[in-house]
């Protein structure tokens, strides 16, 4: 599987990765190699096998749940504390809509 | 005490309290001061809990005084690696994005390691994210192999496998996603466990990929594995993914009695191994069988796809994960950024290593319109039969046994510019992590040159038990056959 530069810039775009030139040309070459390794795997058939998204045992349907107890929160003090800029209790971004 | 610091085993520490042959406290600070000047060899720490640690080992002491019950750990220096939670305690994940990020919670693995009395002295080094098979990957510097400085001492808990290894710590805590606890284990020469997924809680782990992610015990010997995982292991309703089964006293069962116990080795993963790695293994075989194991070969048929599946898995699960990483909530930010969306992408851009945007953006890749069939639930499909393979072989054998790693500890700098090489390498210890199963790495030897190997033990699901009896035999028996 070869991809092209704007396959990589796009892909990045949806990952919100800032890329620099020469890391799209090297991603590029990476992700192209270890996407023609992960085409073996067409070598299967795999028609009638469940895809396996979890490693899951036999357990009642509600056993994971637990009770309903109330519990105190982390506090939006506790919770912002590792912002890199907050205020009043919330997180600060820069502006969301251009004017 | 400082001559033998670096030898000390649970047992032994149980036994120096005991006696008042030193206190909780003696011996934290003992600990530390050992660590901290061993630390520039290696890098294997990147953070002391000082202050931690001797308020964790006064509240030992005091219980001693008052004659209570401190705990299976009590007073016992335990290493964390940097990808766990510890609240108050800095936790950077080997990430320049979380180089400030102290969690306001602790990690259930750590809050049940210090309610047994064990002793957090400190965080250790580890690829960023825990995404690397040599902890070349860390944004503070590389972890050095204390037995071999040139060469590596395995991925991703680098950090907490040198700490074991140096006598810097008696236990610590890894995470094993493909291989990240057993394959560093091997390379450092000490033993290292992958539990069964669920059996241990993730809650306070860094997420990689939930569906694989594990923490697991490092130790210089089985018996101390086995009673750190003890400790950790268990159901915890913060974690709806962990497992319910009742937690057995491992270390009472090591009886060192595996007589009749059915090894299979996978066909799949010795043949062709011909160098001193595959020697040692199949001379630790033979120690297996005059320990009166019944050895046959098996076959794992679908183990050649096992890289392909998991590193399609494991980066579509990451590239998700990692998401959270947005220069909001708990990381640093880019400050040259005008628009919101700009700055999540600086931010990424910026902090992020060359090993984390590679695996995100596979994983985006992989995840994308138009590619999720082919790939994502293409690999999801072929975990079945890889997770298949293995309760097909449980029906016939006990245990599997395998190599670690096809080769020892390398060279550093030796991978590094090769990403799908270094993913090959992780080969052998992939497949039990798609299946879900107990595997741990126990020291087979080491090569002419003084390099370690590992030793793969696989059995069925919450097995551990078996996992660890066969080990410590094999443990006891002196490793592999001359």
């Amino acid at each position: 599987m070869k991809l092209t530069e704007d396959e990589v810039r796009y892909v990045a775009d949806l990952a919100n990765l800032k890329l620099t030139g020469a890391e799209l040309a090297r991603m590029r070459d990476d992700l192209g190699e270890i996407l023609t390794h992960m085409d073996k795997l067409n070598e299967l058939d795999t028609t009638g096998v469940e895809p396996m998204a979890q490693v899951l045992y036999d357990a009642p349907e509600t056993a994971t749940l637990r009770d309903d107890v109330e519990r105190p929160g982390l506090g939006s003090e506790t919770a912002t504390a590792n912002a890199p800029l907050r205020g009043a209790g919330f997180f600060k971004v820069p502006k969301v809509i251009e004017r | 005490m400082s001559a033998e610091i670096s030898k000390l085993t649970v047992g032994r520490v149980r036994a120096g309290l005991a006696a008042r042959e030193f206190s909780a406290a003696e011996l934290a600070a003992e600990a530390l001061r050992f660590a901290e000047a061993e630390n520039p060899k290696t890098n294997a720490y990147l953070l002391f809990a000082s202050e931690r640690a001797l308020a964790g080992a006064r509240r030992v002491d005091e219980k001693i005084a008052r004659g209570e019950d401190p705990g299976p750990l009590a007073g016992v220096p335990v290493a964390v690696k940097d990808v766990i939670s510890t609240a108050g305690v800095r936790t950077t994940c080997g990430s320049r994005l979380l180089a400030n990020y102290i969690p306001p919670y602790d990690a259930t693995a750590v809050a049940r390691i210090e309610a047994a009395g064990g002793v957090i002295v400190g965080k250790t080094n580890c690829d960023e994210f825990a995404m690397g098979s040599s902890n070349e990957n860390s944004a503070f510097g590389p972890v050095r192999n204390p037995l071999a400085p040139d060469r590596v001492p395995g991925g991703s808990s680098g950090g907490s496998a040198a700490a074991t290894a140096q006598g810097t710590a008696v236990v610590a805590l890894g995470s094993d996603t493909g291989g990240s606890i057993r394959q560093p284990a091997s390379f450092c020469g000490v033993v290292g466990v992958t539990p069964t997924y669920g059996r241990v809680s993730r809650y306070g782990l860094v997420a990689f990929a939930s569906s694989l992610d594990h923490i697991g015990p490092f130790a210089r010997n089985v018996h101390d594995a086995a009673l750190l995982l003890r400790v950790i292991a268990g159901r915890d309703a913060a974690d709806a993914t962990s497992a319910f089964a009742p937690v057995p006293e491992y270390p009472a069962l090591l009886d060192g009695n595996v007589r009749g116990i059915r090894v299979g080795l996978p066909k799949e993963y010795l043949e062709g191994l011909e160098s001193e790695t595959g020697d040692l293994i199949r001379r630790g075989v033979k120690t297996l069988e005059k320990l009166g194991c019944k050895v046959r070969e098996i076959s794992l048929p679908h183990t050649e796809y096992a890289i392909g599946a998991y590193y399609i898995i494991a980066t579509a699960e990451a590239s998700s994960n990692l998401a959270r990483y947005d220069g909001v909530r708990y990381t640093c930010r880019s400050p040259h950024s005008e628009t919101l969306g700009d700055m999540y992408r600086n931010t990424r851009g910026e902090a992020f290593g060359a090993e984390c945007k590679r695996r995100i953006m596979l994983g985006t890749y992989v995840l994308s319109a138009g590619y999720y069939d082919a790939y994502y639930l293409k690999a999801q499909r072929v975990r079945h039969l890889i997770a298949r393979d293995f309760a097909n072989a449980f029906e016939e054998v006990d245990a599997v046994v395998t190599p670690v790693s096809p080769f020892p500890a390398f060279k550093l700098g030796e991978k590094v510019d090769d990403p799908l090489a270094m993913y090959l390498s992780d080969i052998y210890t992939i497949t039990g992590s798609l299946a879900g199963i107990p595997c741990m790495s126990v020291p087979c030897g080491r090569t002419r040159a003084g390099l370690p190997v590992g030793m793969q033990i696989l059995t069925g699901h919450f097995n551990e038990a078996g996992m660890f009896r066969l080990a410590a035999a094999f443990e006891q028996a002196g490793g592999p056959e001359a």
